[in-house]
């Protein structure tokens, strides 16, 4: 058995240090105080001394207080079992549920082999159709949504994870309001989704360890459950919290900070998370959906920015609508080739016409001469945001293709909107259904 | 051997109590739980060893025995090196792959090279003969290359060959010749050999300036900031610029004869679109598939960030090593930033004092020292190689301001920079045309691409103009000046990388173009208002548009261009004086190229 440890040498933020022998760098211990327990895990060595960062936080450790190193590293238990559970960041109940200990796996696992990933090829359907239509969710992508705090993400999470055609949900709540945490329940409860969904959900109020484990631990269990050939969807909110537990245990592991504060690896700490995304040849597939709120609105900002360089495309959330500049999904070509023959060519028109109708609302504002053509705009732009912009629009991908052929003939005529004529002699609606 | 045991571990960086000598820059491997990890000695002190570990350090304990196996990080060269895909460390993936499946179990550690394939070996060297460094013993064939077996960089002195094997099948690890130097010592010599990463192979004879283009076949590269065989560049850029895309399409239809792609630090799902693609795309030089041209070096920003630190080094070394053979090679770094922020986090780990945002304080010698590996040479047997390297850097926050665009600036010859402004336009490539920049000659006579850039510059600031005073208080003349850099910019700068025939542009059609394109920037035109001036101009855009997309020299490409010419003479009025002159020495306009 384990020895145990009674003499803490220094407390220092979340991390405590003892006097020990025989640990291994990542290990996991326990430490107990008078009336409480909590885990720490080895994160320095340094002879025998041993630095662990308290997963409950160190208020109330006293350097009496007793460790016991455990030999193994963080885990957590991997079944079906799982299904409709809910868990803290450290893996405990939350939902007065039985502990489970059965079959552990350890988080933070190794990468996947690029060798061994395939290209992304199914599309993801939301109903949503700045989504499905102008940027559409692949599977196996990681996409973060930028938002600014207030914006309605979490219910665009939801919503998403309730539409999306994937076997099994896993959220990931990272210094999530206590309100927040309640509202995802309800809402996937509501919604038939809770018997297929695990939630690993840190609160705001919770000790800050533990958010820097949601992501692993959620993320081992999507892998788990992937290879056992489920499509997963990785809900993760809210990634910047997640950083900004890194940058305070960096900060008190006194690390030279690099950027605001950050550590200088903020990167591969974030893409070692938003990388587990993947599709295995011949078992199932993690998505990543994650929110990025970021500060003061300001993109540049190392989170917002990091991430971008990591995840393949963005949803840009602002005013309570995915706006269509800013937002991006990479890996949009590789599924919508094969959705319908006009889904390219339409996305792209209408996009440029939302550009044009931009400039002439700037030209207006600035008191130009507004042509024909810019007031043919301005009628475009107005039925386009609240027909396809708006987030309570929820229609199939044909169907919002349709709208778009709808709203472009009641605006423009056939010319006007640069589509090929084969198209056109397909698609454009006729004269007689036309509204004025 | 010289034996340690760990005495601290941080993160990824462990300390080593050493009994014996080290070497900087040694290779040690860490016991643990059975697996030996890699890992380089980067710092000594006193008895002390600090090394960074290639793995990840989890379960590595304090009294973990340590073997030192007094070599430096290296590679290993020889035929076969072609069509891999390694991992920073020189591991190859799909062999990994079969062996651990999914995931990239740690302290496994392959052969790079397939040590049972046979070669069939041709030598070119003779007994008697005196060879050095680097000189040709014979060669195999290596897919379309003919692959020079060398002497072994390592050897200082001219060395005699006392025995050499006659032609015939040989594996990589038999010896091949026999070599002796002065003092009677004989060297066995196989067909591979190793060589330290962070060294530069110098066997030849000289370094020569780099003036002959490498032809990327885009035409803004190309035409306006240009990138030579054996110089260097950058591309600087935001997030979703399109940086990669770019590399993408330059390591596809650039006109050199290997690509080795270092996938250093970013996303995987890019590396799997060339892993997948690249053997089912056809060579247009050579009609075998790119794969075989290629290697690709791939360390992903989930893989172990001390091992991307080492990709680069990699993947220069094969360069050099192919250089070596009389070839040209390009090597694209996809992004030296991710490798800096690696030297910085170790920086970070072993208490340095931090330069700016924390990087390291030789930040700028590393980079300097990585470019300058690039470069065109004259071997001893007077043909010449080249590498060219291009690399790109994802500054934080878009901003060019910080210090890994900074350093890199003051080493390229080219600097390419990507705008979030283009980009958002969706104008592809999204390099700004104002802000980049060269010091290569072009495909194109300078004074030519200087007029363009002019109008450019001035149309530029009159679109700048008119977003405060309108169109209505805009000259006819100025107008004039905006349309015709607006033209240059959608039917030449922008390029669709998805058409099959705007993708690549070779030379002699880039220069036949751009005469055209000329011709209409160096008229006079008549048009009496502006309105009739903005018909002209979307109405020769959409020709030229239509131009661009019709196979060079067949029966659309004569007919829109006879279009284009027909449809200019309707408004064209005269030509002005300086336009004039350099078009005639642009060349005839009508026939093929001057040779």
């Amino acid at each position: 058995m384990k020895k145990i440890y009674s003499r803490i040498e220094a407390i220092a933020g979340n991390v405590i240090t003892v006097h020990a022998g025989g640990v291994r760098n990542g290990e996991l211990a326990v430490v107990s105080s008078a009336g409480q327990s909590s885990l720490a895990e080895v994160i320095r060595l340094r002879e025998e001394k041993v630095s662990l960062q308290v997963f409950a936080g160190s208020r109330g450790i006293s350097t009496g207080d007793r460790v016991r190193f455990l030999g193994h590293p963080m885990r957590v238990s991997f079944s079906a079992d799982l299904l409709g559970r809910i868990f803290d960041g450290g893996g405990k109940p939350r939902d007065n549920g039985p502990e489970l200990d059965e079959n552990m796996i350890e988080i933070g696992g190794p990468a996947v082999n690029p060798a061994q990933r395939i290209i992304p090829r199914n599309m993801i359907r939301t109903n949503i159709p700045m989504i499905d239509l102008f940027n559409s969710l692949v599977e196996s992508q990681k996409l973060p949504v930028f938002s600014v705090s207030g914006e309605p993400y979490n219910p665009l999470l939801a919503r998403i994870a309730l539409q999306a055609e994937v076997d099994l949900i896993i959220l990931g709540g990272m210094g999530l309001k206590h309100d927040d945490y309640l509202f995802f329940k309800e809402t996937l409860e509501k919604g038939g989704a809770l018997n297929r969904t695990v939630f690993f959900v840190h609160t705001a109020s919770d000790p800050i360890v533990e958010c820097l484990l949601v992501p692993d631990i959620a993320l081992a269990v999507a892998e788990g459950f992937a290879l056992q050939g489920r499509k997963v969807l990785v809900l993760l909110s809210d990634m910047t919290n997640f950083a900004d537990a890194l940058k305070e245990i960096a900060i008190t592991m006194e690390q030279v900070p690099s950027n605001r504060g950050y550590p200088g690896d903020l990167y591969s700490q974030l893409a070692a998370r938003y990388e587990k995304a993947v599709d295995f040849s011949g078992a199932g597939s993690i998505t990543i959906l994650g929110v990025t709120t970021m500060p003061g609105d300001d993109v540049t900002h190392p989170v917002p920015d990091n991430t971008g360089y990591i995840t393949e495309g963005q949803y840009y959330l602002k005013n309570g609508r995915i706006e269509p500049f800013g937002s991006l999904s990479r890996l949009k070509q590789l599924v919508n080739k094969d959705t319908r023959a006009d889904h390219r060519a339409l996305m792209d028109s209408m996009i440029t016409l939302y550009a044009a109708y931009k400039e002439s609302l700037e030209k207006k504002a600035m008191g130009f001469k507004m042509t024909d053509w810019d007031r043919k705009l301005l009628k475009y732009g107005v039925i386009f945001e609240r027909e396809m912009m708006d987030l309570s629009v929820n229609i199939p991908l044909e169907t919002a293709l349709d709208n778009g052929w709808r709203i472009l003939a009641s605006c423009f005529s056939p010319e006007e909107t640069r589509l090929r004529s084969e198209l056109l002699r397909k698609y454009w609606p006729s004269r007689e259904g036309e509204s004025d | 051997m010289t034996k340690g045991r760990v005495v601290g571990i941080n993160g990824n960086m462990v300390t080593v109590e050493v009994a014996g000598d080290v070497t900087m820059n040694e290779v040690a491997y860490v016991s643990c739980a059975g697996k030996k990890l890699k890992s380089e000695v980067i710092r000594i002190r006193g008895r002390l060893a600090e090394m960074q570990v290639f793995e990840m350090s989890r379960g590595i304990g304090v009294g973990d025995e340590v073997e030192f196996t007094a070599e430096l990080l290296s590679v290993r060269l020889g035929p076969g090196l072609l069509a891999q895909v390694y991992d920073g460390l020189q591991n190859p993936l799909p062999e990994l792959a079969a062996q651990c499946g999914f995931f990239l179990e740690r302290g496994v550690y392959l052969s790079p090279l397939d040590e049972k394939k046979e070669w069939p070996f041709t030598p070119t060297a003779g007994p008697g003969d005196t060879v050095s460094a680097g000189d040709a013993l014979g060669t195999v064939p290596e897919g379309i290359f003919s692959h020079r077996i060398m002497v072994p960089f390592q050897f200082r002195e001219p060395l005699r060959v006392e025995r050499i094997v006659p032609a015939g099948s040989y594996r990589i690890l038999d010896t091949i010749a026999e070599l002796s130097d002065e003092k009677g010592n004989r060297f066995p010599v196989t067909m591979t050999f190793t060589w330290p990463v962070k060294r530069p192979v110098t066997c030849y004879r000289e370094r020569l300036r780099p003036v002959e283009p490498l032809v990327t076949q885009i035409r803004i590269i190309d035409t306006f900031i240009p990138v030579a065989r054996g110089g260097t560049y950058c591309i600087p850029g935001p997030f979703g610029a399109g940086k990669t895309v770019l590399q993408q399409v330059t390591s596809r239809n650039a006109d050199v004869d290997i690509v080795i792609i270092a996938a250093c630090g970013e996303r995987a799902g890019e590396v799997v679109e060339t892993l997948r693609e690249f053997p089912k795309l056809a060579d247009p030089r050579t009609g075998r598939t790119l794969m075989e041209r290629t290697v690709i070096i791939c360390n992903t920003s989930s893989m172990p960030v001390a091992a991307r630190e080492a990709s680069v080094y990699t993947a220069i070394t094969l360069a050099e090593y192919y250089r070596q053979m009389g070839l040209h090679i390009l090597l694209l770094a996809d992004s030296t930033s991710r490798w800096a922020q690696a030297l910085r986090e170790m920086s970070g780990r072993l208490e340095e004092i931090p330069g700016e945002e924390a990087f390291p304080a030789y930040l700028e010698s590393v980079i300097a020292g990585f470019y300058e590996r690039a470069g065109l040479v004259r071997l001893r047997d007077r043909s010449s190689g080249s590498i060219t390297i291009g690399g790109t850097v994802s500054p934080a926050g878009g901003n060019f301001d910080e210090p890994v665009t900074q350093s890199t600036l003051k080493v390229v010859g080219a600097f390419h920079g990507l705008s979030r402004e283009r980009s958002d336009a969706r104008k592809y490539p999204a390099i700004h045309p104002l802000e980049s920049w060269s010091k290569y000659p072009g495909l194109i006579h300078a004074p030519g691409t200087e007029y363009a850039r002019d109008i450019l510059f001035r149309g530029n600031e009159v679109g700048q103009m008119m977003k405060v005073v309108g169109e209505e208080g805009t000259a006819l003349e100025d107008y004039e000046l905006y349309l015709k850099s607006e033209f240059i910019d959608s039917v030449y700068l922008q390029q669709d990388s998805y058409d099959p025939v705007d993708a690549a542009v070779p030379t002699e059609r880039q220069r036949h173009v751009f005469r055209l394109l000329f011709k209409v920037l160096a008229s006079r035109f008549d048009f009496g208002s502006k309105e009739m001036a903005r018909f002209f101009f979307n109405q020769l855009r959409q020709k030229f548009l239509d131009y661009n997309g019709s196979p060079w020299q067949g029966d659309d490409f004569r007919r829109y261009e006879d279009e284009i010419r027909s449809f200019l003479e309707t408004k064209r009025s005269g030509e002005d004086e300086e336009g004039g002159r350099i078009l005639k020495e642009l060349g005839s306009d009508t026939a093929g190229d001057p040779s």
